[in-house]
């Protein structure tokens, strides 16, 4: 009569699930979500992207060639001759200038009868890999280190947008992180405090929140953004904007956790680790924590994108990161005016990452937390 | 642990003989039910050949343990199913006097016909009267559009006709009452609620399901009394599912006993307390504590679990958790459906199980009173 | 009722006095007190500042006093006099810069709030309904799409579509005959001409957002016991969807004001920056680039009070519609 009172009214497969575990449990959920599933792979890569990018990128963030201002980008293209009759296998075509007859302006467009062959793992600019690594080989790039290989075009500067944009993921995506990890300690600590003690500390928590929640976040940015001093090391820069951004950011985190602890506290293995002696701090981390872990994990990929969101519209409307810095937002920055944009349209295409990475970390944690709470 | 015997299991309130119904004064016949839910994960048969009635004025009772299809019975009388369930086979019909048959199951559950039945002549009381009211709406608001619909009242007539239900439930200060919202009630009040809802439009027919589940002990039995009081009033049916064999005892003429969508045995409850047939009858009569048998004890007291609706056993669905299950027979092939004459069958192989009713069951056979010993 | 009342707006002035502090805060957050910048400005423009307006300044804002005082000065100069400082970049006073550009912001948010509702409740409703029909899917799609696309970044794309492949100039709320014209009725016409790109473009996410509250909501709803109650009484599906569960489900959507509306103005900053619209957002982001901070801080007070108030007025509507809200 016991086993059955044990494992309460549960039927043999809820009992098969519950011997799984609370990772595994979630893990097949997860694995069901397919989206969220192949987001999660596009991360990866994404941040594959960040970590490798000298090593991915054709050129390094700042070589640029004022013999190829605003040069429209290639097409890769397979099986061509190139001057000597050789056989290429991948190629791009070359540029020729152009006077535009109606704007009376030169202008680059593509030359069919220039072929330069491509490879993989080409000999190209020397860079360091993670700043440590010494090597030259480069993902992909023109076979001759000297042709023009711009697949998405250049800059005002003659820069190859393409490896601009590869470089830019770092920032981007890596203040994200950052960002989320300094949110989460706020998060943790002030949610957990409010949660766990209760009582003044969480009003005083929560008041907080709501107050901080009731400020528009871009004004609020744009004036403690802007106070960043003009001159100050980008490296600064960089760690004040993430700062500025989890200074909102941990509000939502703060309130999953609060949440979290609350419902928690409650739960019975909680109290038999109380009635055991345990301290107060061993039951936080021992107990509670790893049971709300994966609502934390979705909250945090969550906050992710809204970061990179952040960051890019700082940057865009110039008090965030600033040149020679090398970000998304920054990049964009280039495609303000309507001017430029007509004459250069490619300069859109840093916006192609960031409405991916912050697409994919949505999906991605939306599954994370059907996965983790199905119930909710 | 020691066993109790069987029969006569020790329940606080002796059932009283009540006479059987006659079969043709049936309101309402179940015949041959299916009901399938299509799942993610496959066919759920809920309900799977179930076969009763309901005589007017008089209280049939669905007993059975968590996931055996009571509520899905229920839900299929008016034909208020959820919409990945279908009734796949078998009727639900209905006697609005005799003579006189609607196919409840063949009508249409969003058209016009079911909709002017439900809560008219078919009405339904909830498990949960916590949830069961709008939370933003007043009492009033919530019951006497329905009155004005199926009666045919004016706003006024309807308002007056609210007032005089709950204070039939015994909620005081009625008519200022209707402008409270539910919160403001006790969960025992907010039940009674629901029952002058439930019984606002003269139903023939109330379903309870589990209406007590959700309220402490004593409030159970005001709810229960309440109700008895109101079916010797008014002279309608009430189809009581519960968990609770105590109030079985107290409430029903006839009694359903279901185990994984399929009835296992019925007939008039003193058969049923007096002579269990079935062995899981058997096991659920054995399962109420002898003494103070609270309302609120459970049937969780049987050997092994429910299987899952999608892995049922080969042969009798009950044989693994069966004491007495025939090797070679029960694991085998699915026992049929046995007569045993008047509104009694059991759906059983053993013969012990189906021999002739006793006509007065004074001693109880010998073989059940075996002890059995629990794994 | 009343206590709920008069709790909600005592807590509102508090959060308008934090608001208050934290806009001043900004506006000395720049290294310097701003007539060391307001004397490099005269002096690059070849002018000089005497040292006696120089000390009449100073006086007046109480630049020598510890910070509460200077506080204090700037606040009840705020409240009593309507005097929000002096904007050094337009040697105005901030107060002339300032009505009319909120007056555009608070237009522009409002006539994008009342669409994004517009759009956003009955899309909600039919994707709870219908779940997963081709419908669900298409909007759940879009408003992902929606969420993902920063504003800046679809304001450009849709400038950059309008003029390339409509010919059409977009940008500003008005024609430029229409600029300085008196309020008329072609002025009206020829402001929503140019109102609703921005209101598109700002109703993006908003509505996205929304949809998918509403649809959780409603979801949520439709499998409440009570919703069984009505069936079980006979009423239609219709019927009892707007009665019932529609009515529960809005409450939570009303109390989304409060993150709606500090979402649309910033939105609607950056927007405007884009699309160089007359609101508050070009003239905010100029002030804070040239570190006019009594301008900017003012910006940031104003658009911070409003979305406070706003907030306020969305809980006392949703103590109308919520009686448990009204009760507790
Ligand atoms: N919406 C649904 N979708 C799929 N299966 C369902 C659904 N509702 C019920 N079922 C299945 O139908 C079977 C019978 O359910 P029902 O609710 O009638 O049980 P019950 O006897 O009322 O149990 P309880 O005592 O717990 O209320 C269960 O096995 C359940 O898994
Ligand atoms: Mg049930």
């Amino acid at each position: 009569m016991t086993d059955a009172t044990a494992t309460g009214g549960l039927s043999p497969p809820r009992r098969k699930l519950v011997e799984l575990g609370q990772w595994g449990l979630i893990y097949r959920r997860f694995r069901k979500h397919k989206l969220a599933y192949w987001s999660g792979f596009i991360v990866l890569a994404i941040y594959a992207v960040a970590l490798f990018a000298e090593f991915v990128a054709p050129y390094s963030s700042d070589r640029y060639n004022p013999r190829y201002i605003y040069s429209p980008p290639q097409m890769l293209k397979m099986f061509g001759r190139d001057q000597n009759g050789d056989l290429a296998l991948l190629y791009v075509n070359g540029y020729k200038v152009e006077l535009d007859p109606v704007a009376l302006q030169r202008r680059f467009v593509i030359d069919e009868s220039r072929v330069y062959p491509v490879g993989f793992f080409v000999k190209g600019e020397p860079y360091h890999l993670f700043g440590l690594i010494p090597a030259e080989r480069h993902l992909i790039g023109p076979v001759d280190p000297d042709a023009p290989m711009y697949l998405w075009g250049t800059d005002r500067l003659g820069r190859d947008l393409l490896s601009r944009t590869i470089h830019g993921t770092r920032i981007s995506m890596s203040i994200g992180l950052v960002g989320v990890t300094i949110s989460l300690v706020l998060g943790i600590l002030l949610g957990g405090i409010s949660g766990y003690y209760g009582g003044w500390a969480d009003q005083a928590v929560q008041r907080t929140i709501d107050f901080l929640k009731s400020i528009p976040t871009i004004p609020l940015w744009m004036g403690l953004a802007a106070a960043i001093p003009d001159r100050m090391d980008p490296l600064l820069v960089y760690f004040w904007i993430t700062v500025i951004l989890s200074l909102i950011g941990w509000t939502d985190l703060a309130r999953v956790v609060r949440g979290r602890f609350l419902s928690l506290k409650t739960e019975d293995f909680v109290m038999a680790a109380r009635l055991d002696g345990c301290s107060r701090q061993r039951v936080i981390w021992h107990h509670m924590v790893p049971s709300f872990t994966s609502h934390i994990v979705a909250s945090v990929t969550l906050a992710i994108p809204a970061m990179i969101l952040a960051e890019t519209s700082l940057s865009f409307l110039g008090i965030g990161l600033k040149p020679p810095v090398v970000s998304w937002g920054v990049l964009l920055k280039d495609a303000q005016s309507l001017l430029a944009l007509t004459q250069a349209p490619w300069l859109f295409l840093p916006g192609i990452p960031v409405v991916v990475a912050v697409l994919a970390l949505n999906f991605l944690g939306d599954g994370i937390r059907d996965a983790a709470d199905p119930y909710s | 642990m020691r066993l109790t015997p069987i029969p006569d299991a020790g329940l606080g309130v002796p059932p009283v003989p009540r006479p059987a119904a006659e079969p043709q004064d049936l309101l309402f016949e179940v015949e041959n039910l299916k009901v399938h839910f299509a799942t993610d994960d496959g066919l759920v048969r809920a309900v799977d050949g179930v076969t009763f009635g309901i005589p007017r004025a008089k209280t049939v009772c669905i007993v059975g343990e968590s996931g055996s299809g009571k509520s899905i019975t229920g839900r299929s009388l008016m034909n208020l199913l959820p919409h990945t369930a279908r009734i796949v086979d078998g009727h639900v019909l209905y006697h609005p006097e005799p003579g006189r048959t609607i196919d409840i199951g063949k009508l249409d559950p969003r058209g016009k016909p079911i909709r002017a039945l439900r809560g008219k002549d078919v009405s339904f009381i909830s498990q949960e009267p916590m949830a069961a009211l709008s939370p933003v709406h007043t009492i009033g608001q919530q019951m006497v559009p329905v009155i004005s619909r199926h009666l045919k009242l004016g706003r006024r007539e309807a308002t007056e006709r609210a007032a005089a239900m709950l204070a039939r439930v015994g909620i005081p200060k009625p008519a200022e009452r209707l402008g409270s919202y539910p919160f403001e009630f006790s969960g025992g009040m907010r039940q009674r609620v629901c029952i002058a809802l439930a019984l606002s439009c003269r139903p023939k027919l109330v379903i309870a399901d589990e209406p007590t589940t959700a309220l402490d002990v004593t409030t159970q039995a005001n709810i229960i009394d309440l109700l008895v009081e109101l079916q010797e009033e008014s002279g309608l049916s009430i189809l009581f599912i519960t968990h609770d064999l105590g109030v079985v005892a107290e409430v029903a003429s006839d009694v359903v006993v279901m185990y994984l969508g399929k009835v296992v045995e019925r007939g008039s409850v003193e058969e049923i307390f007096h002579d269990p047939r079935h062995p899981y009858t058997r096991a659920l009569l054995r399962s109420v504590p002898r003494l103070g048998a609270g309302r609120d004890t459970r049937l969780a007291a049987i050997r092994g679990m429910v299987p899952s609706p999608f892995d049922r056993p080969k042969g009798c669905d009950f044989h693994p958790r069966c004491d007495f299950a025939i090797a070679g027979t029960c694991d085998v092939t699915a026992p049929p459906d046995v007569a045993l004459g008047g509104s009694r069958s059991v759906r059983c192989v053993l013969p012990e199980a189906i021999r002739p009713p006793v006509q007065r069951a004074e001693t109880p056979p010998s073989s059940t009173q075996r002890t059995l010993r629990h794994g | 009722m009343w206590r709920f009342i008069a709790h909600r707006v005592v807590y509102t002035a508090l959060t308008l006095a934090a608001v208050s502090l934290v806009s001043f805060l900004i506006i000395q957050l720049p290294p310097g007190d701003f007539l060391t910048s307001l004397a490099g400005k005269m002096a690059e423009q070849g002018g000089d500042l005497d040292s006696a307006s120089l000390a009449g300044l100073k006086a007046r804002y109480g630049l020598d006093q510890p910070w509460y005082i200077q506080y204090w000065r700037w606040i009840t100069g705020i409240l009593l006099h309507g005097d929000f400082g002096q904007s050094f970049e337009w040697n105005k006073p901030v107060s002339e810069l300032l009505w009319d550009r909120m007056g555009m912001t608070l237009l522009l948010s409002l006539v994008t709030l009342i669409v994004t509702w517009m759009l956003a409740l009955p899309i909600g409703i039919y994707s709870a309904v219908r779940r997963y029909s081709l419908l669900d899917y298409v909007v759940t799609f879009l408003g992902f799409i929606g969420l993902a696309i920063p504003s800046f970044l679809l304001s450009l794309a849709l400038m950059y579509i309008l003029s390339r492949y409509a010919g059409m100039s977009v940008g500003g709320l008005f024609s430029p005959a229409y600029v300085n014209a008196p309020w008329s009725w072609a002025k009206l016409v020829d402001l929503a001409a140019h109102l609703w790109l921005p209101v598109l473009i700002l109703s993006t996410s908003g509505t996205a957002a929304l949809i998918r509250v509403m649809r959780a909501n409603l979801i949520d709803e439709l499998h409440k016991p009570y919703v069984q109650t009505a069936r079980a009484n006979g009423l239609g599906e219709m019927e009892l969807l707007f009665k019932y569960p529609v009515r529960v489900a809005l409450n939570p959507f009303v109390s989304t004001i409060g993150w709606v509306l500090p979402h649309l103005f910033s939105g609607a900053v950056i927007v405007s920056v884009v699309l160089s619209l007359p609101t508050a957002g070009p003239l905010l982001l100029s002030a804070l680039l040239a570190q006019d901070m009594y301008l900017a801080g003012s910006f940031i007070l104003i658009l911070s009070a409003l979305t406070v108030i706003g907030t306020l007025l969305s809980d006392l509507l949703l103590a109308w519609l919520d009686p448990r809200v009204r009760y507790q």
